[in-house]
């Protein structure tokens, strides 16, 4: 029990899906606990109450949040096996530094194709399509982001392939095409036991995005 | 080559961004030139150092270029390891992360809303933020500064609200960091800035102010 590790999460959030799969590839045995957003639970409201968010990561009782800093700190703690960061200090701040890009860039620029319309929907997938080719040519020729193994970065940034796909019906994204590399480093990632069973079926996020544009009144 | 390689920090006198690596290199007293930018009119070398943000401060170490402040703070701790700014321990260094991070994705965009938007009820509610920002730095505060007895990261990352803010502040004719309030925060707020290092590094507050004055005088007439 001295041990013991929580995750409190929400099935289809990309966020929480990154923490699930850190703790994969340390071989980690945690409890996996599932929020009602619209009712959240004491505890979470105990554990964030700054941001009253998930994921929350609990560790002999104390709360890691913000996904990134869970990754990093599930890194650190259980430091001999996998590591996800790079060992040089400079490719460590560029695994940093391109992590934070996909949470400044991609999330909120991915919500926005979904969920509007018209010259700004148009002005979102310019820019997405852009960022992720900036990302394509951070990739280079290597199979992962972490180089030949899963890093920090490809983690970071795998859980919104999921949401693309589920997005592209409604985008009219056609990523494909695009950004050839990216789809073939993603399903790369997806072979991988570690992340395949941390994220949801992509069916299931189809649904769940098909269910908020309804609730939220676009066709 | 110099022990600490070759480093160059591209900056704009008044950055508050630039400042937290100001402040980090000279604590640890690594050897560095400085570049000023203007950014109105950024040089070749920045655009090419930073073209996915293009924005300052970027620091360039035997040639490698880094962006982001926070970024960048843990490379110099992680690089010069004398004078650490960064905890040992992973899980004081989540806490370190989370509130240097809470600095630059809750305080500074609700302070900017506070002081710099057009719309009334939008400056409200950018007040309402801040002060809830601000508490929960209040209570944070536990020792003489938020690294303990010596100053960390997340001090420096904090130190816009220390010296930028009652800049702020003044320019615009708003009270947010009061003392009755924020007692801690305040008496905090007066170490920081005067702790020998943060104060030889500080750009001129009538500067400041001046630049935050006309910021505003922008908003306002853009009504």
């Amino acid at each position: 029990m001295a041990d013991e590790v929580v995750l409190l999460d929400f099935w289809p959030s990309p966020f929480g899906m990154r923490v699930r799969i850190a703790l994969a590839e340390k071989g980690i045995k945690y409890e996996y606990r599932e929020e009602d957003l619209k009712n959240k639970s004491p505890l979470l409201l105990q554990m964030n109450p700054v941001h009253k968010k998930i994921p929350v990561l609990i560790h002999k009782g104390k709360p890691i949040c913000e996904s990134l800093i869970a990754v990093q700190y599930i890194d650190e703690v259980w430091s001999d096996t996998n590591p996800l960061l790079p060992s040089h200090p400079y490719q460590r701040a560029q695994a940093r530094f391109w992590a934070d890009y996909v949470d400044k860039k991609i999330y909120d620029l991915g919500g926005k194709i979904w969920q509007t319309k018209g010259e700004e929907k148009e002005a979102a997938k310019k820019e997405f399509t852009e960022a992720l080719k900036l990302l394509e040519e951070e990739l280079g020729d290597k199979a992962y982001f972490g180089g030949d193994n899963l890093g920090f970065l490809d983690i970071a940034f795998v859980p919104f392939y999921t949401w693309f796909r589920g997005y592209e019906p409604f985008g009219i994204l056609n990523i494909e095409s695009e950004c050839p590399k990216f789809i073939a480093w993603a399903n790369r990632c997806l072979q991988k036991e570690s992340v395949a069973k941390s994220v949801p079926d992509q069916d299931k996020i189809h649904e769940f995005i098909v269910d908020i544009r309804k609730k939220l009144g676009i066709e | 080559m110099a022990k600490d390689g070759e480093v160059q920090l591209f900056g704009v006198r008044g950055s508050p961004f630039a400042g937290r690596v100001q402040v980090a290199l000279e604590l640890k007293g690594v050897q560095y030139t400085y570049f000023e930018e203007d950014l109105r009119n950024k040089s070749d070398l920045l655009l090419k150092y930073n073209p996915i943000h293009k924005k300052v401060p970027v620091l360039v170490h035997n040639g490698r270029p880094l962006a982001e402040s926070l970024v960048i703070l843990q490379y110099i701790d992680e690089t010069w390891g004398n004078h650490p700014i960064f905890p040992q321990h992973p899980y004081h260094r989540a806490l370190a992360r989370f509130w240097s991070s809470f600095i630059d994705d809750k305080c500074l965009p609700a302070i900017t809303k506070a002081a710099f938007t057009a719309n009334k009820e939008e400056r409200e509610k950018g007040s309402e933020e801040s002060l809830e920002a601000l508490q929960f730095l209040e209570n944070e505060l536990k020792h003489k500064f938020f690294g303990g007895e010596s100053i960390g990261i997340v001090d420096i990352a904090a130190g816009f609200i220390a010296f930028w803010l009652p800049a702020i502040e003044e320019a615009v004719g708003l009270k947010l960091l009061s003392s009755e309030k924020f007692p801690k925060l305040s008496k905090w707020s007066e170490e920081y800035t005067n702790h020998p290092v943060v104060k030889e590094n500080l750009p001129q507050r009538e500067r400041v102010v001046g630049f935050f004055k006309a910021r505003y005088a922008s908003i306002v007439a853009s009504k």
